[in-house]
């Protein structure tokens, strides 16, 4: 196999509070090849943003990478100079977040909120820019673009402005995107629009992709690989056939029990029973024990190593689910 | 854009009506103004005559129909004391007024904003907390210790700045200026920075409270993530942001300068309006305490309009109506 663009060893993010030490992200590794679509999944609070805000280096105090490394064609980005950040940022790794009513600065037109992207890391000429920012837009979709560069985002809906900061995302030409959430806070039919669009402009420019969503369902149409994290741990990961067809972790087993599937009319969805642990004062053991139907006495005792195996997968827990458990 | 400028005259008009009942009702309550223009040994005749010449004698609403009249006609009346049209005398102090008032709020904004911005994007910080300190002192401390203590130590110890007066000064368009010659600038600087020390403190205040609100928004870390200079996040997309309530109180203090000099002007024997208003007050010199109330209250209407304009300008999707 060829080096990974990017790969995330062992990475550490804490955030020191008031109330004690947050280990939001707590020794998490993966890699993710050139085109590939990773997707990064888990309940609230599973540190699944953190991981995107470290990568950018974008953690403000009280928070702080504590340790790993983050290499981006080899190159580690954790403790970088904030100047080499900057080049890495928008050019070669840019962020989607989740909410498209406040990502755009609502005093700022959209021509100009894109035209920065170019000027901070093109070499073009006015002109360009403008032509280069017009032809973005109505590639993700938006008509008479050359008009709605003088718009505010105000004058947009939500599902515009999701695909303007997609398109500012693009425009640099960005090896990698972190897609935090991207459709969460939009209507259903827009969700299946913007995510079709990401997915054939990720393509079109053989660019990989970081898709954070609690939605399993969304990342089993979208990607190759799937990341399960829960308490700021991989708890599970392997391809995405792998994951969604015969986990082995019970709490990915939880997440895809709780789709609602249109096949089978269920008259309750099964939720994971329990609520996610406090994060500040994690019990010794696996975190996920006590909403485990599963646990035994060891799992109270030590805490289980990602290891592998069937297949592509790899879980971190002492009594995998096997194949024929499947679902 | 029409619509709202006519409505906004007619509520100028309407204020300065306001205004000019309550002057004039006012007025009528602060003692005998015919004392002022008489001789001291008058005899009762002379002071009856002096009181018809002036109106005195007439009902109350007499009086204010031939004030209002008179002030419809751009008569503001002659000062008691320098025989000279009331507006006049005003127009002739007002420069000097706005000189120091002018640059007062030029400091106040240029060392407050930069400070604002910086103590809210950092707030943890001991410099920040050392700035935010300081601004309580330009808070409490009266005006008049500082201007006190500046005049103390830059001209009694140090010779270093003129404590009084205006200097120089150029006419130009009939207005004697002090800013163009060097020596007024030297007079201008006490009394400005003295003037300004209240001001930049609220600017300080308000800009580091909009910056720390602005600086959770989700547009600013998108910014950043865009690779855009932490300067260029701060000031590009943040400091726009939090400008609205900087420029509210940036208009109020103006006015409130404009209006209130007074006791800075009088430490620096400085001739702008407040110093006439404090002389007409003691002498109960009734056309120019009245010129003077309706131009401060012109002032702060047209303040008021500009700040609204303002605020179109900064944010898109305010407009006025
Ligand atoms: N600035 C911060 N200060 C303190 N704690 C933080 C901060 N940011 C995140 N955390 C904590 O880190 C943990 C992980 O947060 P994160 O936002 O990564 O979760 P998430 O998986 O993205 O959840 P969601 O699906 O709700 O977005 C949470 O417990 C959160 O409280
Ligand atoms: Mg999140």
């Amino acid at each position: 196999m060829t080096a990974p663009l990017l790969s995330v060893r062992d990475l550490r993010t804490h955030f020191h509070t008031f109330s004690g030490v947050v280990k939001a992200v707590n020794g998490v590794s993966f890699d993710i090849g050139a085109g590939q679509v990773m997707g990064l999944v888990g309940e609230s609070g599973g540190g699944k943003s953190v991981v995107g805000f470290s990568i950018l280096g974008l953690i403000d105090p009280p928070g702080r990478i504590e340790g790993g490394q983050i290499l981006l064609d080899g190159q580690d980005l954790v403790g970088a100079p904030e100047e080499a950040l900057r080049r890495v940022r928008g050019r070669q790794i840019s962020m989607v977040f989740q909410d498209p009513m406040t990502s755009l600065n609502p005093l700022h037109t959209v021509g100009r909120q894109m035209d920065e992207m170019l000027r901070l890391h093109t070499d073009l000429d006015a002109p360009a820019r403008k032509a280069a920012c017009i032809e973005m837009l109505e590639s993700v979709g938006i008509s008479r673009a050359a008009e709605r560069l003088g718009a505010y985002p105000h004058q947009f809906s939500g599902g515009m402005r999701q695909r303007v900061v997609i398109a500012i995302a693009l425009l640099a030409g960005p090896r990698l995107i972190i897609a935090d959430e991207p459709t969460t806070a939009l209507d259903v039919t827009i969700q299946s629009q913007i995510l079709k669009l990401m997915r054939r402009q990720i393509a079109d420019r053989g660019a990989s992709m970081i898709l954070i969503t609690h939605d399993l369902a969304v990342v089993s149409e979208m990607a190759d690989h799937i990341t399960v994290l829960y308490c700021g741990k991989v708890v599970e990961r392997g391809l995405t056939r792998d994951v969604i067809g015969a986990p082995a972790h019970p709490y990915t087993r939880g997440l895809i029990d709780s789709i609602p599937d249109p096949r089978h009319r269920q008259t309750r969805l099964s939720q994971i029973p329990g609520t996610v642990p406090d994060i500040r004062n994690l019990p010794v053991g696996c975190s996920f024990r006590e909403r485990c139907p599963r646990a035994q006495a060891l799992c109270a005792q030590a805490d289980p190593p990602l290891t592998a195996q069937r297949a592509s997968l790899h879980a971190a827990c002492h009594f995998p689910l096997t194949e024929a458990e499947a679902p | 854009m029409l619509g709202y400028t006519i409505k906004r005259l007619l509520q100028m008009v309407l204020v300065l009506w306001a205004v000019s009942v309550i002057v004039f009702l006012m007025m009528s309550f602060t003692g005998d103004p015919v004392f002022m223009v008489i001789p001291i040994d008058s005899t009762q005749a002379e002071i009856d005559q002096a009181r018809r010449i002036l109106g005195l004698d007439r009902s109350m609403l007499a009086q204010y129909g031939i004030f209002i009249g008179n002030l419809l006609q751009g008569d503001f009346g002659r000062s008691y004391v320098f025989g000279q049209p009331a507006m006049e005398l005003i127009l002739e102090r007002l420069p000097a007024t706005m000189e120091i008032v002018v640059l007062a709020v030029v400091i106040a904004a240029v060392v407050a904003i930069p400070l604002g911005v910086y103590a809210g994007a950092n707030p943890g910080r001991a410099s920040s907390r050392a700035i935010m300190s300081g601004s309580l002192l330009g808070i409490s401390l009266p005006g008049f210790w500082v201007g006190m203590m500046l005049i103390f130590l830059f001209s009694v110890r140090w010779h270093l700045l003129p404590s009084s007066g205006r200097g120089d000064a150029v006419e130009v368009w009939g207005l004697r200026l002090s800013f163009l010659t060097v020596d007024g600038w030297r007079h201008l600087i006490l009394p400005s920075v003295t003037l300004s020390l209240g001001t930049l403190a609220i600017l300080l205040r308000i800009t580091r409270a909009g910056m720390m609100e602005v600086t959770r928004q989700d547009y600013m870390k998108f910014a950043r993530a865009k690779g855009v200079s932490r300067r260029g996040v701060l000031y590009g997309h943040g400091l726009r942001n939090a400008l609205i309530p900087v420029v509210t109180i940036f208009g109020l203090q103006l006015g409130d300068l404009i209006a209130f000099a007074t006791i800075t002007e009088t430490i620096f024997a400085w001739p702008g309006l407040g110093k006439l208003l404090i002389d007409s007050i003691y002498r109960a010199d009734r056309p120019v305490i009245v010129v003077y109330l309706m131009l401060v209250a012109l002032i702060f209407v047209v303040i008021n309009f500009i700040v609204d304009i303002v605020y179109t300008l900064i944010d898109p999707r305010i407009t006025v109506k």
